[in-house]
């Protein structure tokens, strides 16, 4: 399988990501979403370092995926507590810094 | 001599500023023992200075001591030399006694008066503190140094007038005494500059130098008068500020606010003399002057009769005792106007003990009274304050001018000058006898006030409440042996001054001790005839008799027929003397109520409109215009939040991805030869490929990784040149077009 094609689903990938995180008005959903577009990232960074040779675009990858499990464990610590204090998570609705 | 001069002043200083610092700490005696060291150590200083340092050197007052502290200010390239140094001499020799003496003196006193005082070691602070800066005032050797101390007088007065200041009233005085000093110390200022700039020195000996033997002070100045006069008129304008003469005395009687101490101290025996201490210091320059000299005397006379007037109707024991402080000023301004300078110290020297006692009685009563000094309340004390009588009585008779009584010979000395005076030339001769008949008419009006105020609280019945009666009593000890030392020198003081009349008759010959001591420093005594002499003494032993009796026929014993009948015939008349003449009033109405005009003027107009309208409204209208149009950007929903950051990075990538635009491309023609060089900005990577198409037919002609292009055409012509510039990585290109013509 040629790198483009690597590259291609990387990129549907990351557009899926964006839209959910800009759409979805649910949190846990766009947390979901934000995984997407880094798990997007990780694989476009592992497609070009296999098309490039460079051990490099690997280990990045890997910090990508331990960042990833700690900012799902902040952010879903986060929903959990938006839920406990106002019993829902809808984005929409959570804008107490409206100028 | 064992300590130099410069411990005079320092020993109160450092005083004060222990006090100030640590007074808090220790005890009462600790604190007054502290404040008692520092005066009364100054005051052995002084004696020893005076008697082993000035004396063996002259027996005339011809020996000087100068202290030289350190080199001050020197700028202007050398041109302004001032040196912090202190100079004693036979002048301010005698008035460091009078005030370390006097100083010590009421610093005993304050013991007794202040007892029940809270803020204890801030008041003791603050006496230190005065008697330093009077020091610094008297010993200074140059106007800048004398400056200090006339500034740091001012500044010991203002917080001992309103040392109670939680009475507003008290704050208000202090205020009052301040600024009206303030408007003297501008003429203080403006004599300075005047004096510098005419003479290049500020220090005192050398400007008498100029004055005595230099042309520079006669020469005409303004309005054609000289130098001289204009130095003279504005360090008068500062003497009758600190000495309370007319126009500025109306902060005296209100400083009354103060503790009794200090007003006997500060604003009757020492800083009130500052101004006439001043003109003495200065003599040579205003000999130079007549007709500054004249208007010092006519304002001491006037002065000194319209306080006597005050003084006839006033009910506030202190408030009569501040007038008549305001009168005996006026008495020494007409000794220094008329040029007897010797006659005005000498008058200074006397009013000091005095004065002093007097306002001492004052406080002792008032300490009997439960704290009043309303003498209608008063009457009949002297059973019951038997020291304080006497003193009273002493201070009262020096006062009127009664012969043997010190003040008799002082006022005598003045009296006599102005008739006898030649400093005034020919057109101003009037002058002498004019201000002379204006004293004996205000002599008149002090010895019946003053009899007026014995009578009322010292004879008759009392008129106060039974409660207050009860507690009458006499001071302690620490009050009364100040008053008895001081009913001493009220009563002898005058020896040292005796009229070579008198002194004839003891075999004695020419002029007194003091007056001889003095001439080094202020000139040599008025000549005056013994039949002038005799007449002047016999004149004003009359008249301090007739307004004894008159106050007798009035006052004795209490409120008399013919008081009660004036009051009933002509009440305007007393009304308006009671208020003074409503001098504050007016003042109120020519000077202060415009100036409140102008306040509110420029408030509502610079402050309400200008500034807040104006300056802050715009700004602040824009800012709030601005913030509300931008608020509907701020909706508080972290989804538009992202998607403006997306939209914002997409739009960076954007650019960063397209090459960017040529700093310049340079275009040469060269008869049919164009050559085109672009100009990129920042360092080239390589990156970059450029396509230039000469022709116009949208095929590059020249096309490579150089940014540089040759071209010949074949015929002249206006071409389009379209370069493109490409970046491979990221297959990007921008486009670039230039017109040449080819001739």
């Amino acid at each position: 399988m040629p790198s483009y094609a690597y590259i291609l689903v990387s990129l549907v990938l990351f557009f899926l990501g964006t839209t959910g995180v800009l759409m979805r008005r649910n949190a846990l959903f766009v947390l979901m979403s934000i995984e997407l577009q880094l798990g997007a990232g990780s694989l476009a960074l592992l497609a070009f370092a296999r098309a490039l040779g460079d051990q490099r675009g690997h280990v990045v990858a890997f910090f990508i995926m331990a960042m990833a499990a700690a900012e799902a464990a902040i952010g879903l610590a986060i929903v959990v507590a938006v839920y406990r204090t106002r019993k829902k998570i809808d984005l929409a609705t959570i804008d107490e810094l409206r100028g | 001599m064992f300590a130099q001069l410069r411990s005079i002043p320092l020993l109160p200083l450092l005083g004060a500023a222990y006090l100030i610092f640590f007074g808090r700490r220790h005890s009462r005696k600790v604190v007054h023992a502290v404040a008692i060291f520092a005066v009364a150590a100054s005051c052995l200083i002084t004696l020893d200075a005076f008697f082993f340092g000035l004396m063996p050197a002259s027996r005339t007052g011809g020996g000087v001591i100068v202290d030289a502290v350190f080199p001050w200010i020197a700028a202007a390239g050398g041109d302004l030399v001032v040196d912090f140094s202190l100079r004693m001499d036979a002048l301010s020799g005698l008035l460091c006694l009078v005030v370390t003496f006097i100083g010590t003196l009421i610093h005993v006193y304050s013991i007794g008066y202040m007892a029940h005082e809270k803020d204890y070691s801030r008041f003791f602070a603050y006496l230190n503190l005065f008697c330093a800066a009077m020091l610094l005032l008297v010993l200074g050797d140059s106007l800048p140094v004398v400056f200090i101390g006339w500034e740091g007088v001012g500044l010991a007065s203002y917080l001992l007038i309103g040392f109670w200041y939680q009475d507003n009233a008290n704050a208000s005085a202090g205020k009052k005494a301040f600024i009206t000093n303030r408007i003297g110390d501008f003429g203080f200022l403006l004599g300075m500059f005047l004096l510098f700039r005419t003479t290049g020195t500020l220090s005192i000996p050398d400007i008498l130098d100029v004055a005595t033997h230099g042309q520079v002070l006669t020469a005409p100045l303004w309005l054609g008068q000289s130098v001289a006069f204009w130095v003279g008129l504005l360090l008068f304008l500062a003497a009758a500020g600190k000495s309370a003469q007319i126009p500025l005395y109306v902060w005296l009687p209100d400083a009354m606010a103060g503790p009794t101490p200090v007003s006997a101290l500060i604003h009757a025996a020492t800083m009130v003399t500052a101004g006439v201490y001043l003109v003495a210091r200065m003599q040579a320059v205003y000999l130079l002057a007549p007709a500054a000299l004249a208007v010092v005397a006519i304002v001491g006379a006037l002065t000194a009769l319209l306080a006597a007037l005050i003084g006839f109707a006033q009910n506030d024991f202190k408030k009569v005792l501040a007038y008549s402080t305001v009168s005996q000023l006026g008495f020494m301004f007409v000794g220094v106007g008329t040029a007897n300078f010797s006659a005005g110290i000498f008058h200074l020297f006397t009013h000091a003990f005095f004065k002093a006692g007097l306002f001492l009685c004052a406080g002792s009563v008032m300490h009997a009274m439960g704290g009043s000094g309303d003498i209608t309340r008063m009457g009949g004390l002297a059973k019951r304050l038997p020291v304080t009588t006497r003193v009273f009585q002493v201070c009262w008779l020096a006062i009127a001018g009664v012969p043997i009584f010190s003040g008799f010979f002082s006022k005598d000395a003045i009296v006599e000058g102005t008739f006898a005076t030649r400093a005034f030339g020919q057109g101003l001769a009037w002058v002498g006898p004019l201000v002379g008949v204006i004293l004996l008419v205000a002599a008149l009006g002090t010895a019946f006030y003053m009899s007026r105020l014995y009578f009322l609280v010292f004879t008759g019945p009392c008129r106060a409440s039974a409660a207050v009666q009860e507690h009458i009593h006499e001071a302690p000890a620490a009050m009364t042996l100040p008053l008895a030392i001081l009913a001493v020198g009220a009563a002898l003081a005058g020896l040292v001054g005796l009229p070579p009349g008198l002194r004839e008759l003891w075999g004695g010959h020419g002029a007194s001790p003091l007056v001889a001591w003095l001439a080094p420093a202020v000139g040599e005594p008025m000549p005056v005839s013994l039949a002038a002499e005799w007449t002047t003494m016999a004149v004003s032993t009359v008249i301090a008799l007739l307004g004894i009796g008159a106050g007798y026929a009035f006052f004795g014993g209490g409120y008399r027929r013919p008081a009660a009948a004036w009051v009933a015939r002509a009440p305007g008349l007393v009304a308006l003397v009671r208020d003074k003449f409503r001098v504050d009033e007016l003042y109120h109405a020519i000077l202060l109520r415009p100036f409140r005009v102008l306040c509110d003027l420029t408030f509502k107009v610079v402050d309400r409109i200008l500034i807040d309208k104006i300056l802050v409204g715009s700004w602040g209208f824009f800012v709030d215009t601005a913030g509300g149009m931008l608020r509907f950007c701020q909706t508080g929903d972290v989804q538009r939040y992202l998607a403006a950051f997306a939209i914002g990075l997409a739009a960076v990538v954007w650019v960063a991805a397209h090459p960017q635009s040529p700093d310049e491309v340079q275009v040469k023609v060269t008869g049919h030869t164009v050559k085109v060089d672009v100009v990129e900005p920042g360092p080239r990577d390589g990156a970059l490929g450029y396509g230039f198409d000469f022709d116009g037919d949208g095929v590059p002609d020249r096309s490579g990784k150089s940014p540089s292009a040759l071209w010949t055409y074949a015929a002249p012509n206006r071409y389009t040149i379209t370069i493109t510039i490409a970046d491979a990585s990221w297959h990007t290109q921008r486009v670039v077009k230039r017109t040449v013509d080819v001739r």
